[in-house]
């Protein structure tokens, strides 16, 4: 069959977010494998300098208003519902993101079309979409096929990589009329709330040493530290550790703190949950230091080893200390 | 100011978990059910609202497993009033569980209702995000923090972004409100409170069919990851195993 | 001479008004003491009735001559125990000699006169009795003042363990002022027996050898008659004030221990440390006001005389925690003081009681490990106060993110690892038979395994040896696989009651589903609730620990020693085996069975040191601590002994706490800690299991 994917574009603050180009990539790799189109849609205002960096899709529809500035969830599901039930794409990707977890669900129920979520890989068969979902704490996959009909799906951050869809272009550029109603939402975008600025970002460290329940204590985080400084690296961590207030958010690595891809992440006591695993699973190298040999962060890790991170960090150290000297 | 809130039974991932034997479900034969952890801080969330504006507190269960202990303990928590749903509901899916929170909330009096922003089992979606559409009333998700104004109806939502980011989303009541976390995590509730609990507070129970719409897809395989992952494991004595990782993060230009 | 011409009289030769005011002033006094007795009374009766317990004659008996005989004093200090009983019969003889005159010449003197004593050859030898006792209790005082001002002893220092902002200046200052009080009394009464010897001088006086002798001194520095004798009335009243100073003074101040030491001692529940007291019936479950305190208890807080013994042996308080056992005491009675003397309320409008006047870290602390009750010479029951502030506190749900994770567990899955209950017997999957179900087979022992030895992977081959040498010596055991559920002594330990009575009740009902006659456990902790506090719940079964079993089956032959291990070993007594359980001597003889050379630690049995695990500290997020470790100072103890490159544990919490201390002192490879029944399994000559070797 030939397909046609709708992806709808993730942007924040002027910049369009890794998700966006990491659904394009795929849908551009299933499209080029099985013939049909890619549109993307970037709903924002002022936004339109943003349209050639999706090159890899082959529309854009471009809907601006100045509701749809910032994400608030009904002027967007408003907008895209329109879109989606008048163009009636094969299939919808959504990011399991912030924005994406407000909208997609909504959209099915609205317009009463499938929706899958925590999609971690997807493929076109002869007459079906199959959506693989990981679900159960990533304990168990679910193989799911649509297909008659729109459906939608929601894919987990870091599932494709963002280089695939990151592609000049010149899309067919299509702009729509949002035709939005003011008066009939009921909530509105307000204004950011910034996290304070002033430490390290870990987003431009090449060398992540990162810890997790594993650590135990707040005092333990400066061994962390001392193994960071000896690998000329920053420490980051998992949520845990930031609602424990032993770091400050800017330091944490997963689905509601950054996304990093340093040449070296090193986790330390961190189980890996599917909201971390998605923060750091594109690192160059990953390796993984756990007593749980069935933790689920040896799954992404490159490599593994099944220890007390109290006796690897000294160790390690240690070794670390005799090249230098 | 009447809150509602939405616990739903996850199974407990301590346990293996067991696929059915013409694997497209989970066997649930022996599942043990946990309150998803994403709820808790909804609960918790009302909770505090509840002590700074008054109002009422309703904790809302379907009958999956055993779900009293769940309610009862929302009860110890500050829960005013529990409701247990009967019916089949084992496996349900969020889009069906919606319509029956959604028939509940039609002939009730709740001016909020919080649920967790997802639970480990959705695989159709946020459970909040699909009630709000059914309800036509405002959903934001992925929310750790509130503010809200009483006398004008209106509640200001953070909603979370990566990095510590957060909006603030302006929003009228009612509204359905997806809660990432609580603005302080759950307390600890004691067993006494609870065995109190179960003896002073009433579940209001109430039925439903659960309709089960055509899903728009078919479950073609359920399956475990494969396991170990692609990790190559690093034995030894932590000396060796230092050694060893030196030498890779040597090969990858990490180290001098 | 005959007898009646020897002896004398008092206030002889004082114009009556001075006759009136001393009377008076004895009656001030007396009102001054009496006025504190009943504000302590009444503060007493503002705390809850004690549960149940009320000393039988012949207890209050025994506590009387132990208490006379300075035994719980003399026990763990020798010179501070023998420097308190020389002042301690020093003042009692003194004390009632000065009763006997009062009979005799305010009393008997106008009321009997025919039966007046003090005189003639009594007079005699009471002079030198009370001469020799004054000397005795002069040299008491000059012991524990050389100790208080030269020795720097640890437990004389009185920093504060978690309010460093407190000033204990007025403390040690009260401390020199009984002492010294004693001592201007002792020495005044000296002073007026030699001036009273310089004025008048009978011969029959040199029966009060001191007084004849610093009258001797006094005469040759020059004094006369006369002068004496005009000396004498600012002697005598300066030593009447300061003794009836002391009168008033005793229950204001340290000295009302006089009085309390032996309320508390003959009260005190010695059980209540292994089977913990039932939660106030307050809302909190738990304590939250002085009023909570049962009358006992606060009669304990003023009984408390800052010996610092208890400070001394907390394990918590020596790593530098914010915790000492003192000081949580004095703390109390302060607030019980602040609150039930003076604002006659509970008083916690202005602090909480736990969490503001102990704070919660403090109560934190606490590894339950009783070595500050144990060695309180004043009977003051330590752990049970702090449980029951722990209640209080997890009733508020004020518990640590580490500790809340565990709870939980325990409620989920009744284990505090959080693990399938399922998963509880996966360790007898490696054994080569199959360990019975005691739910379904009649057994003669129940082995309650407990949640370390099931499940942390640093033990299982402990416990697996544990069962083939049950399974070698052909004993009728069984397990309970996934029914059986964390004991609870640490649950109750942390104050989550509630928890701990469900886990009770479900092990109760597994036990009440299994045939079986003995419990037998691996883990001391679980040993001491199933013994200690099950019975209440209606669970009276036999029950002894595995180093009992163990020893019994070498003893009448089902298990054979063959060979002798050999090596230098040293033993770690737990808490909850001997210190709580008196058992000592068991694990001991296994050793020796074994053919292992035991060299002690200096501080076993009763005085042996806590690992740091217990009371729910395993589950808890680590305190911040000044110095070592309770677990790491114990491995170094160990380590220091001569030869000795293992320590021996009969606890699977101490196997933990210490395969971990031995990585944090850098002592890897070469010191070990192993578990006893590692030894039998040798003696019987079984080779090792390769895998455990590795672990060891």
């Amino acid at each position: 069959m030939s397909i046609s994917i709708f992806v709808i574009a993730e942007h924040l603050e002027g910049t369009l977010a890794d998700m966006t180009f990491e659904m394009l990539g795929k849908a551009r790799q299933l499209a080029d494998e099985r013939g049909g189109t890619v549109t993307a849609v970037l709903a924002g205002y002022n936004v339109a300098q943003l349209a050639e960096q999706l090159g890899a899709a082959d529309a854009l529809i471009l809907i601006e208003d100045e509701l749809l500035a910032e994400f608030a969830p009904q002027p967007y599901q408003d907008v895209i519902s329109g879109l989606i039930r008048e163009r009636a794409p094969g299939l919808v990707m959504v990011g399991s993101t912030s924005m994406g977890l407000d909208l997609a669900a909504a959209l099915a129920t609205t317009l009463n079309v499938p929706m899958l979520s925590s999609c971690i890989d997807l493929s076109v068969e002869d007459d079906a979409y199959v959506v693989t979902s990981q679900l159960y704490g990533g304990k168990i996959m679910m193989e799911t096929a649509v297909t008659a009909g729109t459906a939608i799906a929601q894919i987990l951050p870091g599932a494709f990589r963002a280089e695939d869809g990151q592609r000049a272009g010149t899309p067919t550029l299509e702009e729509i009329p949002p035709g939005l109603h003011p008066e009939n939402f009921r909530m509105r975008f307000e204004n950011f709330i910034k996290p304070e600025a002033g430490d390290i970002d870990i987003t431009q460290a090449p060398i992540l040493v990162s810890v997790g329940r594993g650590i135990q204590t707040q005092e333990n985080i400066a061994l962390a530290e001392e193994l960071a400084e000896a690998l000329g690296g920053s420490v980051s961590s998992s949520r845990p550790i930031v609602d424990q207030d032993w770091l400050p958010v800017t330091r944490q690595v997963g689905k509601s703190g950054m996304s990093v891809k340093p040449r070296l992440y090193l986790a330390l006591g961190i189980s890996g949950a599917p909201e971390h695993v998605e923060g750091m699973k594109n690192a160059d190298l990953i390796v993984a230091v756990n007593t749980d040999p069935d933790a689920p962060i040896f799954s992404v890790a490159h490599y593994g080893v099944v220890a007390d991170i109290f006796d690897v960090m000294p160790a390690l150290e240690e070794r670390l200390g005799e090249r230098v000297s | 100011m009447n809150i509602l809130v939405i616990l739903k039974q996850v199974p407990d991932l301590v346990e293996e978990l067991e696929i059915n034997d013409d694997g497209t479900d989970l066997d649930r034969t022996w599942m043990r059910y946990i309150p998803s952890e994403y709820d808790e801080h909804a609960l918790e969330q009302a909770i505090l609202l509840k002590e700074e504006h008054g109002g009422t507190v309703t904790a809302l269960c379907l009958r999956i497993g055993e779900v009293d202990d769940t309610l009862f303990t929302a009860a110890a928590r500050g829960a005013d009033r529990l409701v247990r749903i009967e019916g089949d509901f084992e496996g349900i899916s969020s889009r069906d569980a919606a319509a029956v929170y959604a028939d509940h909330i039609r002939r009730g009096n709740y001016d909020l209702v919080l649920t967790g922003v997802q639970a480990h089992d959705d695989l159709n979606g946020p459970v909040g995000a699909r009630l709000a559409a059914q309800l036509e009333i405002p959903y934001v998700g992925v929310v750790s923090g509130m503010h809200l104004d009483p006398e004008t109806g209106v509640i200001h939502l953070h909603k979370e972004y990566p990095g510590g980011l957060l909006t603030v989303i302006r929003t009228e009541l009612p509204a359905v409100v997806g809660i990432q976390s609580a603005v302080k995590p759950p307390r600890y509730v004691p067993i006494a409170k609870i065995r109190q609990a179960s003896k002073s507070a009433e579940i209001g129970e109430e039925t439903a069919e659960p309709q089960s719409l055509t899903p728009g897809y078919t479950v073609r395989r359920v399956f475990k990851p494969e396991g170990g992952g692609r990790a190559e494991i690093i034995d030894g004595a932590p000396e060796d195993i230092a050694a060893r990782l030196v030498s890779i993060f040597s090969e990858h230009g990490l180290v001098r | 001479m005959n007898g009646t011409d020897i002896g004398r009289s008092t206030l002889i030769g004082m114009p009556p008004w001075a006759i009136v005011l001393f009377y008076v002033l004895t009656a001030a006094a007396l009102a001054i003491f009496t006025w504190g007795i009943v504000r302590l009374v009444r503060k007493y009766r503002m705390g809850r009735r004690a549960a149940g317990r009320r000393p039988a004659a012949s207890e209050l008996l025994r506590t009387f001559f132990r208490a006379i005989g300075n035994v719980t004093v003399l026990r763990d200090d020798l010179y501070a125990g023998i420097a308190h009983l020389l002042v301690l019969s020093g003042f009692v003889v003194l004390f009632i000699g000065t009763l006997i005159v009062l009979v005799d010449r305010d009393i008997l003197r106008f009321v009997l006169p025919s039966l007046v004593f003090w005189e003639g050859d009594f007079y005699l030898g009471f002079s030198t009795f009370m001469d020799v006792f004054g000397v005795i209790l002069l040299a008491g005082l000059l012991m524990l003042a050389v100790r208080r001002a030269f020795s720097r002893l640890p437990q004389l220092d009185y920093r504060h363990s978690f309010r460093e902002e407190v000033s204990r200046r007025s403390m040690a200052a009260g401390d020199w002022v009984f002492l010294g009080l004693i001592f201007f009394i002792v020495i005044g009464g000296f002073a007026l027996e030699a001036v009273r010897l310089v004025a008048v001088r009978p011969e029959f006086e040199v029966w009060s050898p001191v007084g004849w002798w610093a009258s001797d001194i006094l005469r040759s520095a020059g004094m006369d008659a006369g002068e004496a004798s005009s000396w004498y009335p600012v002697f005598w009243w300066t030593h009447s004030a300061a003794s009836l100073a002391f009168v008033a003074y005793v229950p204001w101040s340290k000295a009302v221990h006089m009085l309390l030491a032996y309320v508390s001692l003959a009260w005190k529940d010695e059980t209540q440390n292994a089977s913990l007291p039932a939660p106030p019936e307050n809302e909190a479950g738990g304590y939250t006001a002085p009023t909570d305190l049962t009358w006992l208890e606060l009669v304990g807080l003023d009984t408390c005389i800052r010996c610092g013994r208890c400070h001394v042996r907390c394990p918590s308080s020596l790593a530098g925690m914010p915790l000492s056992p003192r000081d949580v005491i004095l703390e109390l009675r302060n607030h019980a003081n602040n609150t039930l003397l003076h604002l006659r309320g509970n008083g916690n409008g202005l602090h909480r009681m736990t969490g503001d006047v102990i704070p919660e870290q403090t109560l934190w602390s606490c590894i339950s490990c009783s070595n500050c009750a144990t060695h309180c010479p004043v009977g003051i029951n330590h752990v049970p106060l702090m449980v029951q502030m722990r209640r209080a506190l997890v009733s508020d749900g004020s518990v640590d993110e580490q500790l809340q994770q565990t709870l939980v567990n325990l409620q989920r899955c009744g284990n505090a690892m959080g693990q399938s209950d399922r998963m509880r017997a996966k360790w007898t999957k490696e054994l080569p038979f199959k360990i019975r179900d005691a739910r379904r087979e009649d057994v003669e022992y129940l082995w309650f395994v407990g949640d370390n030895a099931s499940y942390d992977p640093r033990v299982q081959g402990y416990t697996r040896i544990t069962a083939k040498l049950f399974e070698a010596a052909g004993l009728d055991f069984g397990i309970l696989y996934e029914a059986e559920r964390n004991a609870g002594n640490d649950v109750r330990r942390v104050g989550e009651e509630g928890l701990f009575e469900m886990l009770a009740e479900k092990n109760i009902r597994a036990f009440a589903k299994s045939r079986f006659r003995t419990i037998v456990t691996t883990d001391p902790h679980s040993y001491n609730t199933l013994k200690n506090e099950y019975p209440a719940f209606g669970a009276e079964y036999p029950v002894i620990h595995y180093t009992e079993l163990l020893a019994a089956l070498i003893e009448n032959g089902h298990l054979l020693p063959v060979r002798r291990v050999g090596g230098r070993v040293t033993y770690q007594d737990p808490c909850y085996l001997a210190r709580y359980n008196g058992l000592e001597d068991t694990p001991r003889t296994l050793l020796d069975y074994a053919g292992v050379e035991l060299v002690e630690m200096k501080r076993r049995g009763r005085d042996a040191w806590c690992c740091g695990a217990g009371g729910g500290r395993l589950w808890m997020e680590d305190i911040p601590a000044k110095d070592e470790r309770p677990a790491e100072q114990r491995i170094r103890e160990a380590a220091a002994l001569d030869g000795v490159d293992t320590i021996v544990t009969a606890c699977p919490k101490d196997l933990v706490m210490f395969t971990d201390a031995i990585k944090n002192v850098g002592l890897e490879g070469k010191f070990f800690v192993r578990d006893i029944a590692h030894y039998v399994w040798e003696a019987i000559e079984q080779p090792i299991p390769e895998h455990l070797e590795k672990e060891a």
